[in-house]
């Protein structure tokens, strides 16, 4: 008994072996945010990609890195750059929403795989879909919707809205609208890179809404928090996990403290790959993995398990292993919808302090097995 | 609308305005002493935030912190001004936007080498933390008062140091004519230093003072920086009155625009497009008034040398 499953196991590596040595090598070009004021985002995502194939202990696959310092028209230089000269198969990421519209439509134009780690405008989840275009992390909307639906079911009814001007921006403000049966008491957007919010702050004490909900992603989301605070206006804030990742809580401090966020992923969601990817994460960089992080993840390990089915010369095929999505995500369940993004449960986190740093814990679920609202008008 | 709310509203442009003065007096100073364009002084700004902030956290008292980012940034701009400025003077301006351009660049990337890229924790002190009721039952952050009271404090120490001492004497005879007050034996170099680190002081201030509402991150004084091109345009480059006039019209437009534009246009056309274009008109405004207020006036409003 004992031989035959030692014969089976070594039986298994031999095919495993061989499934390897066949595939071809796969050439990575990495776009994302390393400098300026949105770089703490990619670089979780850059981290958290390094680390899934620094596991895998592979080495077929090349990882070209480039910085786009959050500028739309460098990031199209880039990915010529790197379309073109360094003739990358598939193309990751991009960080805003903006600078995702710049660049993707024409990569994937040109037959390149694209794996989103994080952008999900609207714009290419309908009609604008792509079959080379993945979305690993989740639709814009996503996590809006998600709050929508949790401040209704916590008994919200005026809630006053506001966003920054740009396409995520927008998506966030009907994502959220989508699920929040209350009213709206104002709806607000702001300039993008907006560092002082004295001016909303205002309008939230005097408009008698009994929430306010919020999308500022980066230094703006410190930057309001931290006015919210001293302002001292009691209406309570949700928003989406984006708000409320690990560096911009470290930043806020007590003012973040009990407030709830959606999020499709946490630090104390109970499964063994999440449960692992946390502990690795620290041990390698020495500080708590964000959303981010387990994005830039899942995106890596999404690309190892397609290049462990099929050639990435056979294109056909190598899309076909991709929406398999036959990886262990950091999320537990994970599975593409029929435009190629996530259908995820969504979770309502609390903002807490374990010690001397703040974090998030997981409260409830917010919204079950969710898909886009676009899917529909998606025709590949 | 109420009356508080519209008073609250003055009294946010009239701090951001205060705010903006604080960074453009320093790049005004320069500009109108030495003729040079200063483009690192947006990293004088960011260099005040970081220290303010480390320090902060080392020691726990604000106060500290804020005391070191006035000496962090005094000190550095006085090494800039010997080690690079100095050489500056007599190129054209091409050549400074390039090479203090080159200075924002090294400056960014080594606060990242030094902070790493993740924003740093920076709150106002205890005593100014909460919101405090003003007369009429109109409640106010304390610490933006309190921004509002220093760089008004500020305006009107610069003004006496300008007007009323030796320093600022040179300084207004340096402006006019610097060979004649070389020849009178003044020594024109230290004085250059002086003036430099001073601006750099100011941008250090500022830079602190905001860390603590903002976010203390790599890049967090190139916003600013254009917004303080910006105010002393209006103003009249090399003014210090110009300035503070202009900084503090820039304020209340920009808090005023985006506070009235979206509901105003509401009344011309449909909800949700008039928050989106007024939204859009509000952060081009002070661009707009700085284009009407050259067609008028190209000098700016205080031309230095008039």
């Amino acid at each position: 008994m004992k031989k035959a499953v030692i014969a089976l196991a070594a039986a298994t590596a031999l095919a495993a072996g061989a499934a390897q040595a066949f595939a071809d090598p796969v050439k990575v070009g990495m776009i994302t945010t390393l400098s300026g004021g949105g770089a703490s985002l990619g670089i979780d995502v850059r981290d958290g990609f390094e680390l899934a194939l620094k596991q895998s202990g592979r080495d077929d696959i090349e990882l070209i890195i480039e910085d786009d310092a959050r500028k739309p028209d460098l990031a199209v230089q880039l990915s010529d750059k790197l379309i073109q000269s360094d003739k990358v198969d598939v193309m990751t990421g991009i960080i805003w929403s903006n600078l995702a519209m710049a660049v993707i439509p024409g990569a994937v134009a040109q037959d390149k795989i694209y794996l989103s780690p994080n952008a999900g405008p609207s714009a290419l989840a309908g009609a604008g879909c792509n079959e080379n275009y993945f979305n690993v992390a989740w639709q814009n909307d996503n996590l809006h919707e998600a709050m929508g639906a949790h401040a209704s079911s916590a008994g919200y009814e005026k809630a006053f809205i506001l966003a920054p001007n740009y396409p995520a921006g927008q998506d966030a403000l009907t994502g959220f609208k989508r699920f929040f049966k209350g009213e709206i008491a104002n709806e607000l957007y702001t300039k993008l890179g907006q560092t002082d919010y004295a001016a909303e702050i205002a309008e939230i004490r005097a408009s008698g809404a009994d929430s306010v909900f919020f999308f500022l992603p980066g230094g703006m989301g410190i930057a309001f928090m931290k006015q919210y605070a001293g302002a001292g206006v009691d209406v309570p804030l949700l928003g989406p996990a984006f708000s409320f990742d690990q560096a911009i809580l470290q930043a806020v401090g007590d003012a973040a403290l009990g407030v709830k966020n959606t999020s499709q992923w946490s630090k104390d969601l109970d499964n063994e790959t999440n449960k692992a990817f946390v502990e690795s994460f620290q041990a390698e960089y020495d500080r708590l993995p964000s959303l981010y992080a387990s994005q830039g993840f899942d995106t890596a390990n999404l690309l190892i398990s397609a290049m462990d089915a099929a050639s990435i010369s056979d294109k056909d095929a190598f899309r076909a292993a991709l929406k398999a999505a036959n990886f262990k995500s950091t999320r537990g369940d994970f599975k593409f919808g029929p435009n190629n993004h996530p259908i995820q449960d969504i979770y309502v986190r609390e903002v807490i302090k374990e010690g001397d740093v703040f974090t998030n814990k997981l409260v409830g679920v917010a919204l079950e097995d969710h898909a886009d609202a676009y899917a529909a008008d998606c025709k590949m | 609308m109420s009356i508080a709310l519209f008073l609250e509203q003055i009294l946010n442009g009239l701090q951001l305005g205060v705010t903006l003065f604080l960074m453009a007096a320093g790049l005004t100073l320069i500009f109108g002493v030495m003729g040079l364009i200063n483009l690192a002084h947006g990293s004088l700004f960011m260099v005040g935030g970081f220290v303010c902030a480390a320090i902060a956290a080392a020691t726990g008292s604000f106060w500290l912190g804020l005391a070191a980012s006035l000496v962090a940034a005094a000190a550095l701009g006085a090494i800039v001004e010997i080690v690079v400025i100095r050489r500056l003077y007599d190129r054209d301006h091409l050549d400074q936007v390039l090479a203090t351009f080159a200075l924002v660049l090294m400056f960014s990337e080594g606060v990242r080498f030094i902070f790493g890229s993740f924003p740093l924790y920076l709150d106002p002190p205890e005593m100014l933390a909460g919101p405090i009721t003003l007369p009429g039952g109109l409640p106010y952050p304390a610490y933006r008062l309190a921004i509002i009271l220093a760089g008004l404090l500020i305006a009107v120490g610069l003004g006496l140091l300008i007007s009323r001492t030796r320093l600022g004497m040179q300084i207004r005879a340096g402006e006019s004519d610097r060979e004649m007050i070389a020849a009178l034996g003044v020594d024109i170099r230290f004085l250059y230093t002086v003036v430099f680190a001073l601006g750099a002081a100011l941008a250090g201030f500022a830079g602190a003072m905001i860390g603590a509402i903002q976010s203390v991150q790599v890049g967090m004084g190139e916003p600013v920086l254009i917004l303080a091109f910006v105010v002393i345009v209006i103003g009249g480059i090399g003014s210090i009155r110009g300035a503070l006039v202009a900084a503090l019209i820039v304020g209340i437009v920009d808090t005023m625009g985006r506070f009235l534009l979206p509901s105003l246009l509401a009344n011309v056309m449909e909800a949700s497009a008039a928050r989106g274009v007024g939204s859009a008109i509000a952060s081009m405004l002070i661009y707009l008034l700085m284009a009407v207020v050259l067609v008028f006036k190209p000098k700016g409003l205080f031309p230095a040398n008039a």
